[in-house]
């Protein structure tokens, strides 16, 4: 069947080779997929080589369309210099359409520092993260069994150009493959599954495999985050972070035993987890862990100079397809992420994502609670992300404060980089909410004094 | 507002101390409202701000809707979430004061921007209430002792540990704004009788209203304040400011109580109201014959008092009649059960088992009264006795409070908490008039000792023993006041006003100790002191959560009635039985299934749409109010409508036990088997640390059900009734034909349907 979808790939390849803008073909690539978390983090080492005659500004990077849906991250780097001076230099990707490209395959485009020239080759270092894409089967488990998942992939690697030598490998979290495909030549040493080395492979082609291993690292998922950030001038941040957490194995099945979890630990429950950690800023402090019905005693926090952890267990344990929902909430010093531009205006440094470790977050939300009297919002992020803009009424507002709303989906610790918010405020509206309380005082109590001294009776006594 | 009760003679240095006394006393009150508010916050300091217990729950959920909804949908809110499947109209059964309350506080709050939430209102929507509760007893006090016994009477109130009992920061139950209600109305009863002002007469009705709304304690003031009524005529108190001050009440009050849906034609259908009405009639037959004496001649109103009696006792004897005859035609008499229990202590606990169940509705014992007024115990008496020197209309009204409230107390220890505004009161008279005897005296004697060295010793045997009991000073003293001013010896009265001061300081130590360790545990988590630190045992709210996220939506949660509140406020899950405990046919319809073995148990769940069941359980760790301890109950609750269940059935030789003595119905019934499956395995022999013993039958399987969930200490264990399977009609009596001889019982087992 691979033989028949070569044929067909290298037919349409034939086609599109002439389209192509440029003229690229990749000497040799190197795929390592590691499988060992619920997150696939694929490395991808290219040497492309320009072989037409003008020079070649970018590449373009292609997805299957059952990857392209999961795909939460694409990064690129060049690499210039050789062994020990090696440098790395970030390079832009953008999501790209092709007119005509095959089974709605997906591209990216990553663009060169300098054009390459005729004959030129570069390095380049790929990282793109797929989240989603461990199929548990058998999708239902009982407690006592471990989870098996699938993984699918092509044994070569879907590219539109040329590949010269290419070697694939999947790391697997443990020793235990129940199978995989076998695309000669393929072989297995423990934890690493080894695809390749192939030859000259024509573009687009495929060849599917599927690996079915156990995987009992915690499939941690937050289907929903919304993190809320409040600035206060007075001098602290107040974040909320609303989770809404499932486990996203395999779904659990029947009875779920308490003797068996607390005595049998070892074989009962294995892909089940109750213990999350959250990387926090340093300095934090006031933080609470709740649910909509209380506080939860089950947490920890070591506060450090780099950062904090805050170690802290769900009400139960999570099994496959369980839910818990939950709530942090903390405060940070406000000098340390408040600052002022250049230009007169203020802006807000803060890390984008989710703050728990190996999770992936399907629906992330971050609203940004500027003070009261703030004007001119604007975001900006290394990514693209959409973005939007509220009103939000908090303690005595009068004319409510603007929210920056951040929304991204499919977002994975790699999403945990800095971004700001700018915006511009005058400091006297800090008193707006004092000069109100004490004029209602004084409002009140002149009323009083009126009240004693004025007679109101009708008859004089 | 506050003045001083007696200002001396008026001039401008008087006035300046009489405006200092007031500001005084506006201070010493608001630190009062301080001290009650901040006294209730312990359990949000100790634990968290969250709400409390059973009812509370309840009122929350309710005070959510409301907030949610409007107010018009809360009328006609029929709840189908619990009760299934009868469900409940929540609109109509409850009192609408404290959720109203709440809803009314949020709802103005929003309004100017400070968005706490619902849960945050409601927690401390019982401390913001019970300042005003001392607030309004200062106000009752003043008027009938004046405000030094007022502002003594608001500082004893703001930290009784009754009341606290109820109204701890969480505690978001009726109680909590009935007191307040309470006693305010009382003030405003009193204030129109001492002005005999139809303004204060309105607002009691207002008040009175309030308290209907909020609390089924209105039956209380409704009977109260008639009694005062026909005392005052009986002792020929009755005066034109007593019929104002109680006219009006009767028939405005009676007109908005019939407006709150929980009471509407109770209030003029049921035996609780009648004595209102009774009165209502008197005292204008008492007015009548007043106003003609007013205008006769004495002899022709001798003939006119003959000739009315006559006719007078022939329509009261056909209004008793008829009144009998409407009492007799309603089931029980025209009276609630709850309320019979208060006339007959014996009557629920022989005839209705679900009320004698609440152990809220038991009699309270004697270290609950030491526990729950303390000092003031002592103190109430010699309030008493100040109050007789002179006795007027109010004072009178503040006995007549004290003594029924003393009675109803003893009936149900949950009535305690009407008590402790009367102690309170009566011992901030006390206090005050004691004070009052020794400042002054020892001023006189400091002033007499100035001008000349003369002789105090009036017997200082005397005075000892006023050291001994200080309180009956006042009584003593304002008696004799009237002739000359009591005077003691300076040594006595400073010593005596030394243990006073003691007393006071012991009250205080005691309600704080109260506040902090006996009253502000949430009981929705527990906590224990050992020696690796604190202990949190927090099963409850797992297993709600778990239900909550866990479960589907629609699925019907069966439990005993306790945890029904709280299954549908945390969980969210429709259940059977609830805390508001109006259908007992129903209840005992679960109490039968868990006193039933597994198959006619799980028959009577699956009939009832039930997917989950729900037990506590505290043998692992050892919390004795679990369902085993309570299983009694169900037991004869279940069998006092379900005969087939027999509580003797449960009992060896008249003891509860489950160990190895137990008999087989105990060891077989689904409560047992769900409360300890596979409870062995975690020790190996089944110690049950709350029975401290091991259990009777260790090793057995269920058939209908399934764990699917337990709790980390055990509390709480939820099982799932299994699917009924298919019956295929042939291979079953194959099946059967095949298995008659050998394997019979080992494939019953395997198939319970077949």
């Amino acid at each position: 069947m691979a033989a028949r979808i070569w044929i067909f790939s290298v037919a349409v390849a034939l086609f599109l080779s002439f389209s192509s803008g440029h003229d690229l073909q990749i000497v040799n690539a190197e795929r390592r997929i590691d499988l060992s978390s619920h997150i696939v983090n694929a490395f991808l080492t290219l040497k492309v080589e320009n072989i037409g005659k003008d020079p070649a500004a970018d590449m373009l990077l292609a997805f299957p369309p059952t990857q392209i849906k999961h795909l939460s991250m694409v990064q690129a780097m060049a690499i210039t210099g050789k062994k020990k001076k090696k440098t790395y230099l970030p390079l832009d990707v953008k999501p790209t359409e092709q007119p005509d490209a095959p089974n709605d395959t997906g591209y990216f485009l990553v663009s060169f520092a300098t054009p390459l020239t005729p004959g030129e080759t570069v390095t380049l270092e790929v990282l793109y993260i797929l989240t989603h894409s461990l199929e548990p089967f058998p999708s239902e488990i009982a407690q006592s069994e471990s989870q098996l998942v699938y993984y699918r992939d092509s044994a070569v690697i879907l590219s539109p150009y040329h590949i010269k030598q290419q070697t694939t490998f999947f790391k697997t979290p443990s020793a235990r493959v129940e199978s995989f495909t076998s695309v000669d030549p393929a072989n297995r040493a423990g934890k690493e599954i080894k695809y390749g080395p192939y030859e000259d492979r024509a573009p687009y082609s495929y060849a599917p495999v599927i690996v079915h291993f156990e995987n009992n690292s915690p499939f941690a998922v937050v289907e929903e985050l919304v993190r809320e950030i409040e600035i206060s001038h007075w001098g602290s941040l107040q974040i909320t972070e609303n989770y809404r957490l499932t486990h996203g194995g395999a779904r659990h099945k029947g009875v779920f035993s308490r003797v068996d979890y607390q005595s049998r630990r070892s074989i009962s429950g294995s892909s089940s987890f109750n213990a999350l950690l959250a990387v926090l800023p340093p300095k934090v402090n006031s933080v609470y862990y709740r649910d909509n019905i209380g506080n939860i005693s089950t947490s920890h926090l070591r506060t450090g100079f780099k950062k904090s952890e805050l170690e802290f267990e769900p009400r139960y344990p999570l099994f496959g397809g369980w839910r818990a929902t939950f709530i942090i909430g903390y405060r940070v010093p406000l000098e340390d992420y408040l600052f002022e531009a250049p230009d007169g205006r203020r802006y807000l440094n803060f890390t984008f994502g989710c703050p728990l470790v190996e999770t992936i977050v399907n629906k992330l939300t971050i609203k940004v609670v500027l003070p009261e009297g703030s004007k001119d919002p604007s975001a900006v992020l290394p990514f693209t992300v959409n973005q939007d803009l509220q009103v939000k009424y908090s303690y005595l507002d009068i004319v409510g404060r603007t929210v920056v709303v951040l929304q991204k989906d499919n977002v994975v610790p790699t999403h945990n980089v800095p971004f700001q918010v700018y915006y511009t405020f005058k400091p006297i509206y800090m008193l707006a909410e004092p000069f109100m309380l004490v004029s209602a005082f004084f409002f009140v109590f002149v009323a009083s004094l009126a009240y004693v001294h004025i007679d109101l009776n009708i008859v004089k006594k | 507002m506050a003045t001083l009760e007696s200002p001396p003679p008026g001039t401008s240095s008087s006035a300046m101390r009489n405006a200092f006394g007031t500001v005084l006393s506006a201070l010493i009150l608001l630190l009062i409202g301080v001290l009650a508010f901040s006294i209730r916050l312990f359990s949000v300091i100790k634990y968290e701000s969250v709400i409390h217990e059973f009812d509370p729950y309840f009122n929350y959920r309710v005070t959510q809707f409301l907030s949610k909804n409007g107010i018009y949908e809360f009328w006609n809110w029929f709840d189908d979430r619990t009760w299934y499947p009868l469900g409940r109209v929540i609109g109509g059964t409850v009192y609408p004061g404290l959720t109203l309350t709440a809803g009314t506080i949020w709802w103005a709050l929003n309004a100017i921007n400070i968005p706490l939430s619902v849960e945050t209102v409601c927690v401390f929507t019982a401390p913001v209430f019970s300042a005003f509760a001392s607030w309004a007893t200062y106000l009752l006090t003043k008027e009938v002792k004046g405000s030094g016994a007022g502002l003594a009477a608001a500082a004893l109130l703001a930290m009784v540990p009754s009341y606290i009992s109820r109204s701890v920061a969480g505690s978001y139950d009726n109680e909590a704004v009935a007191i307040f209600a309470l006693i305010f109305t009382f003030y405003l009863y009193i204030k129109t009788l001492n002005t005999g002002s139809l303004f204060y007469a309105t607002l009691n009705a207002i008040a009175y209203f309030y308290m209907v709304c909020s609390w089924g304690g209105y039956t209380f003031i409704i009977n109260l304040i008639p009694m005062h009524v026909l005392l005052c005529i009986v002792t020929g108190r009755y005066s034109p400011r007593l019929y104002i001050a109680y006219a009006p009440l009767v028939v405005l009050g009676t007109l908005l109580a019939a407006l709150v849906p929980v009471v509407g034609f109770n209030a003029v259908l049921t035996s609780e109201h009648f004595a209102s009405f009774l009165v209502f009639i008197i005292i204008h037959v008492v007015a009548l014959v007043y106003y003609i004496k007013g205008i006769l001649s004495p002899k022709m109103f001798k003939v006119a008092v003959t000739l009315v009696v006559s006719i007078g006792l022939v329509v009261c004897l056909i209004v008793v009649a008829v009144l009998v005859a409407l009492v007799a035609s309603s089931p029980t008499g025209g009276w609630s059960g709850r309320s019979l229990s208060l006339l007959d202590p014996t009557y629920a606990s022989k005839y209705i088992p679900i009320i004698a169940s609440v152990s809220e509705h038991q009699p309270p014992t004697w270290p609950s009264y030491f526990m729950d007024i303390n000092v003031l115990a002592f103190l109430v008496p010699a309030g008493i006795i100040a109050c007789f020197s002179p006795l007027s209309d109010a004072s009178s009204f503040v006995v007549l409070y004290i003594v029924m409230s003393v009675y109803f107390s003893g009936v149900m220890v949950r009535l305690m908490l009407v008590l402790a505004p009367a102690a309170c009161i009566m011992s901030g008279i006390a206090l005050s008039q004691a004070f009052d005897v020794f400042t002054a005296s020892i001023k006189y004697q400091l002033g007499r000792s100035a001008n000349s060295k003369d002789d105090v010793k009036r017997s200082s045997k005397k005075g000892k023993k006023k050291e001994r009991e200080p309180a009956d000073k006042p009584s003593v003293k304002s008696k004799i006041a009237k002739k000359r001013a009591l005077v003691l010896p300076l040594e006595a009265s400073i010593v005596a006003l030394l243990l006073l001061i003691m007393l006071g300081a012991f009250y205080v130590i005691h309600c704080v100790w109260a506040a902090a360790e006996a009253y502000s545990a949430p009981s929705i988590v527990l906590t224990s002191q050992s020696r690796d630190g604190l202990h949190v045992f927090d099963d409850f709210r797992e297993s709600y959560a778990w239900l909550s996220h866990n479960t589907d939506v629609d699925d019907k949660v069966a439990s005993w009635w306790d945890y029904g509140y709280q299954t549908t406020a945390m969980a969210n899950r429709t259940v059977i039985v609830d805390n508001n405990t109006w259908n007992n046919t129903h209840i005992a319809t679960v109490g039968t299934a868990m006193s039933s073995p597994e198959k006619a148990a799980w028959e009577i769940f699956n009939s009832l749409d039930v997917k989950y069941v729900l037990v506590v359980f505290g043998g692992l760790i050892g919390y004795p109010s679990d369902d085993i301890n309570k299983f009694l109950w169900m037991v004869r609750i279940g069998g006092g409508v379900f005969p087939h269940i027999k509580e003797a059935d449960y009992l060896r030789d008249g003891n509860y036990r489950i160990d190895s003595e137990a008999t087989p119905t105990m060891l077989n019934c689904l409560m047992y088997k769900l409360s300890y499956y596979r409870f062995v395995e975690t020790d190996g022999k089944g110690y049950d640390r709350v029975r401290r013993t091991e259990i009777g039958k260790k090793n057995f399987k269920l058939t209908h059900f399934e764990e699917v969930f337990t709790s980390h200490h055990w509390m709480v264990r939820i099982y799932k009734l299994k699917p009924q399977k298919n019956r295929i009609r042939g291979r079953a009596k194959k099946l059967k034909l095949k298995t008659s001889s050998g394997l019979d019982s080992k494939a019953a087992k395997k198939n319970p349907w077949i």
